[in-house]
């Protein structure tokens, strides 16, 4: 089966681009150095093609109920223009995808989900659906994503701007806004990423794609350089973000992962009905963890990789490596590992089987790299 | 399209060979700029210790990049005379000179080299 191309395939092709199969996606995984790609969105801005990915609308009556029945954070919460990052779980509580939700009118919600999951997820919220007054649809094939990341973004995409500068600026973490861009060129832009940098993801017609991307190379001129799949992984594996596949998947909870806090159970003061998972999810939550997810560091050249197993004195398996590279940012190698509970604590030294060869690493918190 | 010089000797296993290729002979060894931009970033070499012996075809060390992590075969048969000990502080030069700086292991042959390819063969397989 051929792989998939986003509209802005033929831009990373002219730019040398070295291209990868990606969820069955032609994608750049590099368009020059990983290192100078990453060193850029630390530094200054990256550009990142994300068209890959899947966005679905939930419009209607219903679209806060059914949501709030769906996922397990509270859609209904969000407000105008805001954006939440939250999960769709499984009856048994496992992890069918991370999502990130925005609010882009009173009954109107767009998804983004990983592209290896779009259709599972599309799928599900159309099952879920019954009985609710919502159109749910999916808009990936019309609609672009691109990404400007990196403490230069917030000038880089003001400028991109035909005549509203203000509004980025000002724009809140994890709020959004509707602007027109040079080229009279209609975006919906909001303050996220997966970077752990300050930075902007601009959803854009497909068919305006291609001038999109070519203004922020314009504008942003030596500030901002062109980042492929690498880059975006060792970026959000320094920041602690999960990727779904390694450290999320649909046999853990959000638990495992640390992040129960995207499930809302509701309070005695504000109650919260019945959502998908809620029966396997209150009994995890209560049972507590088996496994933590932790982060981990090296002192010696050879990197963690994911299914990599952390092992114990004698050479037995106690958890697994989910992520792992060598970090561009720290200058050593890092990675993400479940562990026991009682080997999570930071400073804890770990062994990972690296290839046959027991590597030692430290126990760290995650995040290991935050934005100064 | 990646650079192949003329003058060298290549293997399947994307090695460059330089040097005269008799037993007794020193070639120096290393891997093409095709190999190491498949690669990416390289941040560590590891490669066989002066002393070590080498089998053509098998593997003798590894490279490590950002993204991934490939074997590193030996493309002759013989001794290690040399390693390349700067790569340690710049393994980035495989990437930036892979003929030049950033070679990896000299070698003296104990049998002489077979089933090299030219720049002409290596670079048809790899288009």
């Amino acid at each position: 089966m051929t792989a998939r191309r986003t509209p802005l395939y033929d831009e990373h092709v002219a730019l040398g681009a070295t291209v990868v199969d990606f969820a069955g996606w032609d994608m750049p995984v590099r368009y020059t150095s990983d290192i100078a790609e990453h060193t850029a969105v630390r530094t200054s801005a990256g550009l990142f093609d994300l068209s890959h990915m899947g966005e679905i609308s939930v419009r209607g009556s219903d679209a806060v109920p059914f949501l709030e029945y769906a996922l397990v954070g509270r859609m209904g919460a969000v407000g105008l223009y805001r954006a939440k990052y939250t999960m769709l779980c499984a009856p048994d509580g496992g992890v069918i995808d991370d999502l990130v939700e925005y609010r882009r009118d009173w009954d109107h919600f767009v998804i983004v989900a990983n592209a290896s999951n779009k259709d599972v997820v599309l799928a599900e919220l159309q099952a879920r659906a019954q009985g609710f007054e919502v159109d749910i649809e999916d808009e990936s094939a019309t609609v672009a994503l691109i990404a400007v990341q990196g403490p230069a973004s917030e000038d880089i995409v003001t400028r991109m701007t035909a005549r509203d500068e203000d509004n980025i600026a000002v724009l809140p973490y994890y709020a959004a806004t509707s602007v027109v861009l040079a080229g009279d060129i209609h975006a919906f832009v909001a303050r996220t990423g997966y970077t752990g940098e300050d930075g902007f993801e601009l959803f854009v017609g497909a068919d305006e794609a291609a001038e999109v991307w070519r203004l922020a190379l314009a504008v942003g001129g030596d500030a901002i350089t062109p980042c492929g799949l690498s880059a975006r992984d060792t970026l959000r594996l320094e920041a602690g973000m999960p990727l779904y596949g390694q450290e999320l998947s649909r046999d853990s909870t959000p638990f495992d992962a640390g992040l129960g806090r995207v499930i809302a159970f509701g309070t005695d003061a504000n109650p919260r009905g019945d959502f998908v998972g809620r029966g396997a999810l209150e009994a995890a939550r209560d049972a507590g963890p088996t496994r933590t997810l932790v982060g981990l560091v090296g002192d010696g050249r050879r990197s963690p990789r994911p299914g990599y197993p952390v092992v114990d004195e004698g050479g037995n398996q106690v958890g697994v490596v989910t992520s792992g590279a060598p970090s561009p940012t720290l200058g050593r190698p890092i990675g993400m590992a479940y562990v026991p509970p009682q080997a999570a604590e930071p400073g804890t030294v770990v062994g990972i089987d690296v290839r046959g060869r027991r590597e030692e690493m430290t126990v760290a918190a995650l995040p290991l790299y935050r934005r100064g | 399209m990646a650079n192949v010089p003329d003058e060298l000797m290549y293997s399947a296993e994307h090695e460059w060979v330089a040097g005269d290729l008799g037993e007794g002979d020193e070639v120096t060894v290393g891997i093409t700029e095709h190999a190491a931009d498949a690669l990416g970033d390289i941040v560590y070499v590891e490669g066989p210790a002066v002393g070590d012996t080498v089998t053509a075809g098998e593997v003798c060390g590894e490279l490590e990049s950002t993204k991934a992590v490939s074997e590193l075969y030996s493309p002759v048969t013989g001794t290690v005379a040399a390693v390349n000990e700067a790569l340690a502080s710049t393994p980035e030069d495989v990437n930036g000179d892979p003929y030049g700086a950033g070679w990896i292991f000299k070698v003296e042959l104990t049998t002489p080299a077979q089933g090299l390819l030219s720049a002409d063969a290596y670079g048809e397989l790899t288009g």
